[in-house]
């Protein structure tokens, strides 16, 4: 039996570039070139290797964002995914995390799956919970922040390393996993990926496709609301020195004015 | 007063200190009461009154340890079902941030994670965040719902306020989902004996320019002088050269010390998003032209194997 794999990805400003608010206190998303976040590819590289471990699997790589966010699908696409769902909504701009969560959560099941996979958090908001929300949404086990996973007989299993202690975790499919920048490189897309990619099948769809309505997200949706953002004020510029040989004893001295020794 | 539940993080009753920090920005918003859950509530009880919670909500069942994250989402609901809270506050730990959105979801919500401070405000509490690897801070709160809000190690000071801390059992059903992740077993970490990353006064780092396993000794010299805690930058983590539990950055622990020495660091993006809000910032690199330099307070410009040795005597020589 075929072992159906949704991964989450997520389309983000580069963290290079020069990111900022917009007027509205969302993300300024024409300020810089958007990607695939760098944190997905992990998840793209596990769903990739679970499927090479099973008899048969197929891969589902899915986003919610603007249209450009087509690119962070053909990136996963071309490392070798199956196919793609794109789900665009002029009403998605300003979504929170529930809105997010929920969207993903209808489109997971409307797709079908056995397994989802995600990063450990997005490279811009950073929060870290979407995984766990899409759980509790799809009311499946989550085997979250995994830096080993493995599929076999009907179970994830998977080590999470914590602070206070490593766990190894054990779960029944379908359930939904989340793997970290320590779970193995992510390969690059081949040429020849890059190639077939372009005719693999993105499918397109809005939040009506979703029985999803309006005011279930974007702005007006969500449940916080960010009365302000200001920039840090840049810091005053360091005192620097060059080590002639007594730079250890100046840090010293730095430190033991400012009450550290 | 409105009551404010803090999520108690422990280890076997031992609370950790962001708990504590957590106890002096409830008492910004309310009254808190304090939740309890697995072993060693006695322990915790003494601790937690005598840093203001007035009510302590305990409950032990296998399932807070033998499975992941749901159990406390189940108990965490009962005491929001018990309390009617005002708000609810959990440590930022990536298992305290799961807890708290499915929570937050269950009481239909909004959630604000990683907050680096809390104040009471006019529409509820208003908490500091900080974007884009903290070269942005904003101001949110809650729109709808009990403000569910996760908050971030060394955000508040800890502050003893004496309490009845009345110890009371919490009731919880489990749901089904509640035995879904099994944790099938569990290996604590070693302590190193030097102060937890996340809740140390000093951070001294190591990068790249460390240049091999053996020569992080030269950085925990430097640490062990100064009673700090040891990070390390990805670089130095992917080399294998130190335990990605103590890798500072995006995808490692996010640190807000006093302050912060990073020695044969560049400054990459995703390692300042992990650095940027610590107080001072000290920096030890051979090329002048390295990022960190535009962070920091003071900068040496040299060679680390000189540089470090040297601070690290004088540090012990002025401490006697
Ligand atoms: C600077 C900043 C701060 C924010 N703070 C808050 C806040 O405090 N509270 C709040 O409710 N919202 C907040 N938001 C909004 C929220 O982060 C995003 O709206 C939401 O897209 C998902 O959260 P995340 O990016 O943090 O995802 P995370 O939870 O960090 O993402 C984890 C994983 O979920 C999957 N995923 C997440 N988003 C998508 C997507 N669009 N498509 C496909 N997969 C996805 C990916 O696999 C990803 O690796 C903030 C946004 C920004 C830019
Ligand atoms: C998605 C993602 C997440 C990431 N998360 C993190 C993270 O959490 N934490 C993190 O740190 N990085 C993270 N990174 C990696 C980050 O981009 C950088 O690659 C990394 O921080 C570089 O580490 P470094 O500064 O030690 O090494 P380098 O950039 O190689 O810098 C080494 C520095 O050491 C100096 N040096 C060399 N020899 C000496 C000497 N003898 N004395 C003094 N100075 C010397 C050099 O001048 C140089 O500036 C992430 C990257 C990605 C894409």
């Amino acid at each position: 039996m075929s072992l159906r794999i949704v991964v989450a990805v997520k389309y983000v400003p580069d963290a290079t570039g020069d990111r900022h608010f917009a007027d509205d206190l969302t993300t300024d998303r024409d300020a810089v070139d958007g990607l695939l976040s760098e944190l997905d590819e992990y998840a793209v590289e596990q769903a990739l290797q679970i499927a090479d471990a099973a008899d048969e699997a197929e891969i589902t790589v899915l986003t919610v964002g603007p249209a450009d966010a087509k690119d962070a699908l053909r990136k996963a696409l071309s490392m070798g995914a199956d196919k793609a769902i794109h789900v665009e909504d002029d009403a998605l701009h300003g979504t929170d995390v529930f809105g997010t969560s929920l969207v993903l959560a209808k489109a997971i099941e409307r797709a079908g799956y056995d397994m989802v996979v995600t990063g450990m958090a997005s490279t811009d908001g950073t929060a870290g919970v979407v995984p766990a929300l899409i759980a509790e949404r799809l009311g499946i086990p989550q085997v979250t922040l995994l830096s080993e996973v493995a599929v076999a007989d009907g179970k994830v299993t998977g080590r999470r390393d914590g602070d206070a202690a490593s766990e190894q975790l054990e779960a029944s499919l379908p359930a939904l996993v989340s793997v970290t920048d320590q779970s193995g490189e992510a390969r690059y897309p081949s040429f020849k990926g890059i190639m077939a990619a372009k005719k693999k099948p993105v499918e397109a769809l809005g939040l009506s496709d979703l029985g999803i309505e309006e005011d279930q997200v974007g702005l007006g949706g969500a449940w916080t609301a960010v009365q302000e953002a200001t920039a840090r004020p840049p810091r005053t510029a360091g005192q620097i020195v060059k080590d002639e040989g007594e730079g250890g004893k100046q840090l010293a001295a730095f430190l033991a004015e400012q009450k550290f020794i | 007063m409105a009551e404010v539940l803090v999520l108690v993080d422990h280890v076997d009753g031992a609370v950790r200190k962001p708990t504590l920090e957590l106890l002096t920005l409830a008492r910004r918003i309310g009254d808190p009461v304090a939740v309890h859950l697995g072993p060693g509530a006695d322990a915790a009880a003494a601790v937690l009154a005598e840093h203001g919670a007035l009510r302590v909500l305990t409950a032990d069942a296998p399932e807070f340890t033998d499975y992941l994250v749901v159990p406390k989402v189940d108990a965490l609901q009962a005491a929001a079902a018990a309390v009617s809270p005002a708000a609810v506050l959990v440590a930022s730990s990536a298992e305290g941030k799961e807890v708290a959105a499915r929570l937050a979801l269950r009481l239909g919500s909004g959630l604000i994670t990683d907050a680096t401070d809390v104040v009471a405000g006019d529409d509820g509490p208003v908490a500091t965040q900080s974007a884009f690897a903290a070269a942005f801070t904003t101001k949110s709160r809650v729109s709808r719902g009990v403000p569910v809000i996760t908050v971030k190690p060394n955000s508040a000071p800890v502050e003893p306020a004496p309490a009845a801390g009345t110890v009371e059992p919490l009731a919880v059903t489990f749901g089904e989902l509640a035995t879904g992740t099994k944790v099938v077993a569990r290996t604590p970490r070693q302590s190193t004996g030097r102060p937890e990353l996340t809740e140390a006064a000093i951070v001294v780092s190591g990068g790249r320019g460390v240049n091999g396993a053996e020569n992080f000794s030269v950085i925990e010299e430097l640490a062990d002088s100064l009673g700090a805690a040891v990070g390390a930058s990805r670089a130095a983590v992917d080399a294998g050269w130190y335990p990605h539990t103590n890798q500072v950055g995006q995808t490692g622990k996010s640190v807000s010390p006093q302050l912060y020495i990073a020695n044969g660091i560049s400054g990459a993006i995703q390692h300042r998003a992990g650095m940027q809000t610590s107080k001072t910032i000290v920096a030890v690199n051979k090329d002048a032209e390295a990022p960190i330099f535009d962070l920091v307070d003071y900068g040496v410009v040299g060679d680390l194997f000189q540089v470090v040795p040297q601070l690290t005597e004088e540090v012990k020589a002025r401490k006697g």
